[in-house]
């Protein structure tokens, strides 16, 4: 099992699963919000569409639909 | 790019810039929030010793003529600017330049005025203007402001396209602070043959940043070209390495209009007695916009000017 935070909240998932995917298994469905403050969330899971996107190790406009979790991953939505 | 900048290049742009700095100011106000006018100041920033020498002339250039401007050294460039690569020489802050989005604030001059969009016009004389589907327009006066494609209606004006890419990243708020320009920006600007770099960056108010710029002569056509995009954003990097870590959505092309005086066409043009010529402004249209608009209705309703309007007059720039 991967152990990482999300928005601080601390979320263990498997190995190989998608940063999206743990980002959901948190609880937390808004990813991102957008120029106008409405919440978004995956929508394509393929790396198109970009409404998945989180602020990832301090990095912002991560897709975390396209990438794999990794040990101690600090997420921010 | 929408910089609203004063520039020194001659005495004669000076003056036009930094009357169209004022009458930007003056519009402020009134423009609505998508022209996104941002008073975030310009710094221009120096690489080393030579670069610092010219920062100091421009210092006091400026302030010789009551425009503020500020001497950064390296410590306070770092402090302005935390994402510039450290140890560069320092830097001159012109707080009184401004950054704007150019289609909306044109969009809102254009408020109660008709306009004709997706007609091309093929012939101009003096009673009106031709348009390609052989229909005309009959008009008293004329103001031809068709930048660099000026010489497919007059083809005697000299003025040439100066292709030039720009790119536009994704949002990342408190990135940058200030329009940032390096000083060797003058060299690029200023050589009329060979084609150049130059880091120039821009933030706009949805924390997105616009980098630039390339120039080019004799490119007609408006594909964005990978080596030209690739040196462009290397030079950006090299001021600015974390730039390379941000998203980009988007990179386009546009034609400058350039003359061989580096200063615009304002006036009634050279055999016309109802053509006025707005164009030839280079890399300063968005900021002496409002000037040149002035200047044009202050000859054609036979007012004095507040600045004098001979350096722009079109005679000099027209093969004979």
């Amino acid at each position: 099992m991967i152990n990482l935070t999300v928005n601080g909240k601390h979320v263990q998932v498997p190995e190989g699963v998608t940063v999206a995917a743990a980002v959901l298994r948190a609880g937390q469905t808004a990813f991102r919000l957008s120029v106008s403050g409405e919440p978004r969330a995956p929508l394509c899971g393929m790396g198109v569409c970009f409404e998945c996107r989180v602020t990832l190790d301090g990095q912002p406009h991560a897709r975390s639909c396209q990438i794999v979790v990794r040990e101690g991953m600090e997420v921010r939505t | 790019m929408g910089h609203l900048a004063i520039m020194d290049d001659s005495e004669a742009q000076f003056a036009l810039t930094s009357y169209s700095q004022s009458l930007w100011r003056e519009l402020a106000s009134e423009l609505p929030q998508e022209a996104e006018y941002l008073p975030c100041g310009a710094l221009w920033v120096a690489a080393d010793a030579e670069e610092m020498e010219e920062v100091h002339r421009r210092y006091h250039f400026y302030s010789g003529r009551g425009i503020p401007a500020e001497v950064l050294d390296s410590h306070q460039l770092a402090e302005a600017e935390p994402h510039l690569r450290p140890g560069l020489a320092g830097g001159l802050r012109m707080p009184a330049d401004s950054v704007c989005y150019p289609p909306c604030a044109a969009t809102h001059l254009l408020t109660g005025i008709s306009v004709l969009f997706g007609r091309t016009v093929s012939a101009i004389s003096d009673a009106g203007v031709e348009f390609d589907d052989n229909t005309s327009l009959a008009a008293p006066l004329i103001v031809l402001a068709a930048g660099s494609a000026i010489r497919r209606l007059i083809p005697a004006a000299e003025v040439f396209p100066r292709k030039g890419h720009l790119l536009i990243t994704d949002r990342y708020p408190g990135f940058l602070h200030h329009q940032l320009i390096e000083l060797g920006y003058l060299k690029s600007a200023h050589s009329t043959v060979s084609d150049s770099v130059a880091f120039n960056v821009q933030p706009r108010q949805t924390g997105q940043i616009l980098i630039g710029s390339s120039r080019q002569y004799g490119v007609e056509t408006d594909t964005v070209e990978r080596p030209m995009l690739e040196r462009m954003l290397s030079r950006a990097v090299e001021y600015m390495p974390d730039l390379a870590g941000l998203s980009a959505l988007r990179a386009w092309t546009g034609f400058r209009a350039a003359t061989p005086d580096k200063l615009p066409l304002i006036g009634l043009a050279p055999g016309f007695t109802h053509v006025y010529l707005a164009t030839g402004h280079e890399g300063l249209g968005i900021s002496t916009s409002l000037a040149t608009a002035r200047l044009l209705a202050d000859q054609i309703l036979g007012r004095e000017s507040a600045i004098p309007s001979a350096p722009y007059n079109p005679c000099r720039s027209f093969v004979h």
